[in-house]
């Protein structure tokens, strides 16, 4: 673990280690109330592999009236609680604390109803976010945000993290997505935000609970929008002779009025290092290579896919191939979606950042980029959520060697504070959690952040939700860890990241 | 930008009404109304200042002057306004660019004062209503992506930016939209602009019965067509719309289709035969129409000089028709949007007794209810906007963090907030 403060541990907690775990026992069944160590190993970190650290208890509740006792009972004793849901966030917004209860969400695996004519599914939130597809695909239905961990990762956690994905340009990011939820707050009060109809009564709070990474309540009920799936899919792979062209590219297609599915960008290195990881046809030789998809009805895409290859041209595209089949489709995307293991391969660790930036400055940020990588002596490649301005650099260094780490966090932080600086985020989907927490104050000033605390303090006046995460303790803007892969060797190595 | 903390301007404080043209000058008068505990009245330019409940307010801070668009990048596809920036504006910049606001913003000026009043966007943001591309593209707070505000400590707060992926810290963007300027004083506001489809056309079907209505408009949004708008009108409301390819008078339910020419044309055929249309029972828009048809659904035009309270229902659709038939009186007027769980109800009369029906009907079908337009008689005691004990609760703690003095528009959703 490293240095990362987090909120003082209480002593007096840890003492109470035994009355803790038999008071909850009899809150909940005690077989749901791990204690011993090696209970508590698989929950020592998240996604965020960096930072570890053991909880005082994990808690597997099973209902709702369980959640809300847990968080009473802790409440009333002051007890620090950490929500957790399938544990793939990758900002360690799950990360324990050691005097903390983990409420694992686990056991709230269920889809509770599907409803064709409202058009929407009622969910429990540790269902994984593509089990919600695959429970309405048959009537040719789908739920759009498409993290790329979707195959683990919770739809609890979605919301939580307010989770994008490669088609969130097109179909908007969960928040665009929701319906409703039941949400339990810290003094164990349950309430529904939103429902089955649209908008609602009142104050947002469903759209103030989406992304708030679990300060706010525990989630235990998710209504998600489903959408009728596109006809037809199709998706060009285009070559540019500089990264500029490739950046007019996208700006021109937008400003024409297309609306891609997806449009990724990624740089010559990744395009290489992915070409030969996974043969999937790249114009090696291109500085960079943009894959741009449509979705709709046949005439549609074709019309979309006809004004791109024009835009592309223009922009002195060096190769353009489209997709004939959906098989072809795939292979383009399976480079792409290979970009993390194939970065594996090139160097002994990588970092994956999160920054988002106006579209038309990538360029200019993928300069800077290369100014840093030669500054900090370490390689980069570079992939890029282009229709939405969502950069992901993966910078590659040799964990063994301490002073590489520190570099590459060194280099890490650098770009993300650029990325505020031409006009974009911290972070455009993984959320912020512990690994950008400090960085906040490049993107914030005090009465920003004292806003947002005020109203974490008015749902929770002991801070005892998920404390030390979003929040800079330190007045400090430090630089944090990041996505750290050893030997490519992710926490979770069978799910895609990209 | 911190804030200076001694920031003097030339304001008399002995006026009642405010108009402002800078954020320090905003600032000023909020830290003077805090320090003294005086309620301000948030105005715009009062195109919705009646929605809401009647409130006491010592003094008014207008914002019709704080206007005028600070930064539009087309190719980034957002806007960034001054709040009291008119929504006419906003649209004939967007126009030269081919571009628009998605959410098609109402126009409550033909319903309150029998002109197109389109408001300010600070207003529209305030309020949180949208058009009938709701269920296509979500509402007004989904196309916010940042703000700068004054909260009522008179502190300077922001939230968002302009780039449509940020998770950087909570989204004040969403608990602001629709506060009806309860929570924040909104100076500058950063909204996404889309691109204005290539063309569209609307499917008419000549019909005059809601429950076959809502059967249409229900297989067309479950449709791979993919619509941007789904209404009802019944008979009566038939002869509001005189356009050339409306072959008849009474009620109708039209379908939106938008997108490149050749694709229009594609869904449209097979919408029309995938609900069984025979030639004689529908017709098709052409864009003009188009455009004139569902201008005046987002205008209210059929309650124009209307005299009825107003009443807007969301509820999801498999209920609307239960909704409409439970409500359903001999002075009841009505039009369905949003592809059927959008219902806008005008009543002749309204009292406490009709009011708690509506209520308790649009409760036990999952939806809410907002007093649009109310007799002045009636206003004091109604309830304008549904909460439950719990939310209420909730909604307290939140309105103390953002204006812990209860400054802006005191009581104007709710007693007490």
């Amino acid at each position: 673990m490293s240095s990362l403060q987090m909120p003082k541990v209480d002593s007096s907690i840890l003492s109470k280690k035994d009355k803790i775990v038999s008071d909850i026992g009899r809150i909940i069944n005690p077989k749901n109330v791990l204690s011993h160590p090696d209970e508590l190993r698989p929950f020592e970190t998240d996604g965020l592999t960096a930072y570890r650290q053991m909880p005082l208890v994990v808690v597997m509740p099973e209902t709702v009236k369980e959640v809300s006792n847990i968080l009473k009972y802790c409440n009333d004793n002051k007890v620090k609680v950490v929500p957790r849901g399938a544990g793939t966030g990758l900002s360690g917004g799950s990360l324990p604390l050691e005097d903390c209860v983990l409420m694992a969400m686990g056991k709230f695996n269920k889809i509770l109803e599907i409803d064709y004519e409202n058009r929407c599914v009622v969910t429990q939130p540790c269902v994984t976010n593509l089990a919600i597809t695959h429970a309405v695909q048959d009537k040719g239905f789908y739920y759009a945000p498409d993290p790329s961990s979707q195959i683990a990762c919770s739809i609890g956690g979605n919301v939580a993290e307010n989770s994008g994905g490669v088609h969130s340009l097109k179909y908007g990011a969960t928040t665009n997505n929701l319906l409703g939820i039941e949400v339990v707050l810290m003094d164990g009060t349950i309430t529904k935000f939103g429902g089955k109809a649209m908008d609602s009564e009142g104050y947002d709070f469903l759209g103030l609970m989406t992304g708030s990474e679990g300060l706010l309540g525990v989630i235990t009920e998710v209504t998600v929008k489903i959408l009728k799936s596109p006809e037809i899919v199709k998706a060009a792979l285009i070559g540019f002779p500089t990264i500029e062209d490739a950046g007019n590219c996208v700006a021109e297609i937008i400003a024409e009025g297309c609306i891609p599915a997806g449009m990724e960008i990624m740089d010559k290195a990744l395009t290489k290092a992915t070409n030969d990881y996974s043969k999937a046809g790249y114009p090696t030789d291109a500085e960079a290579m943009m894959i741009v998809e449509f979705d709709g009805t046949e005439h549609e895409v074709e019309a979309y896919i006809e004004k791109a290859k024009q835009i592309a041209e223009k922009n002195n595209s060096s190769s353009l191939k489209v997709s004939k089949s959906n098989e072809e489709r795939l292979k383009f995307w399976a480079g792409r979606k290979a970009a993390f293991p194939a970065c594996g391969v090139l160097a002994p660790d990588y970092m994956c950042m999160d920054g988002s930036i106006p579209r038309g400055k990538l360029a200019e940020v993928l300069r800077e980029i290369t100014r840093l990588s030669k500054k900090y002596d370490l390689p980069v490649a570079n992939a890029f959520h282009a229709g939405d301005g969502n950069l992901h650099p993966l910078i590659m260094f040799d964990a063994n060697d301490k002073n590489s780490l520190k570099k590459c966090e060194d280099f890490g932080a650098d770009i993300l504070k650029y990325c505020v600086k031409v006009g974009g985020a911290l972070t455009g989907e993984h959320g912020v959690g512990i690994e950008k927490r400090e960085l906040m104050c490049e993107a914030f000033n005090d009465k920003d952040i004292q806003q947002q605390l005020t109203i974490k303090v008015a749902l929770d006046p002991n801070s005892l939700l998920n404390p030390g995460k979003v929040y800079p303790i330190l007045r400090k803007c430090a630089e944090e860890g990041r996505v750290h892969v050893h030997g490519g060797k992710t926490k979770f190595p069978d799910i895609p990241r990209f | 930008m911190e804030e200076k903390q001694n920031f003097q301007t030339s304001l008399d404080f002995n006026q009642n009404i405010f108009k402002p043209s800078t954020r320090e000058e905003i600032v000023e008068i909020v830290k003077n109304c805090y320090k003294k505990s005086v309620p301000l009245e948030i105005s715009g330019l009062q195109s919705k200042n009646k929605i809401g409940r009647n409130f006491q307010a010592e003094k008014t801070l207008d914002l019709s002057n704080y206007k005028g668009i600070i930064d539009y990048k087309p190719e980034e596809l957002y806007i960034k306004v001054k709040a009291g920036t008119p929504i006419s504006e906003i649209e004939e910049a967007l126009k030269k660019n081919n571009q628009q606001l998605a959410f098609e913003p109402n126009d409550f000026g033909y319903l309150f004062s029998g002109e197109s009043n389109s408001g300010s966007i600070g207003g529209v943001v305030a309020c949180n209503f949208a058009g009938s591309r709701r269920f296509k593209v979500g509402s007004v707070r989904d196309h916010l992506l940042g703000f700068q505000g004054v909260n009522g400590k008179g502190e300077t707060i922001k939230s968002g930016g302009t780039v449509v992926k940020n998770v950087t810290g909570y989204d004040l963007c969403k608990i602001l939209s629709g506060s009806f300027g309860t929570l924040t004083i909104l100076t500058e506001i950063s909204i996404k602009v889309l691109p204005k489809p290539e063309t569209s056309k609307t499917l008419i079907i000549k019909n005059p019965h809601v429950k076959k209505a809502l059967n249409y408009l229900g297989q067309s949004l479950s449709s791979s067509t993919d619509p941007s708008g789904g209404v009802f009108y019944p008979d009566y409301f038939g002869k509001n719309f005189i356009l050339n390819d409306l072959t008849h008078d009474g009620g109708l339910t039209g379908v939106r289709i938008e997108g490149p020419m050749n694709s229009v044309d594609q869904r449209i055929d097979r919408l029309s035969k995938e609900l069984d249309l025979i030639d004689n029972e529908f017709s098709v828009l052409d864009s003009v129409q188009t455009e004139i048809f569902w201008n005046k659904t987002k205008n209210l035009e059929v309650f124009k000089n209307s005299k009825s309270n107003l009443i807007r229902i969301v509820v999801p659709i498999s209920e609307t028709l239960q909704v409409i038939q439970k409500l359903k009186k001999d002075d009841l007027n009505y039009f369905i949007d949003w592809g059927g769980s959008l219902i806008w109800m005008a009543f002749d009369h309204l009292n406490s007794k009709i009011l708690s029906e509506i209520k308790e009907i649009t409760k036990i079908h999952q939806g809410y209810y907002t007093l649009i337009k109310i007799e002045d008689d009636f206003k004091a005691s109604a309830d304008i906007f549904t909460i439950d004990p719990i939310k209420y609760k909730i909604s307290e703690k939140i309105k103390k963090s953002f204006d812990p003095k209860r400054i802006f528009n005191p009581g104007k959703m709710y007693t007490g907030i």
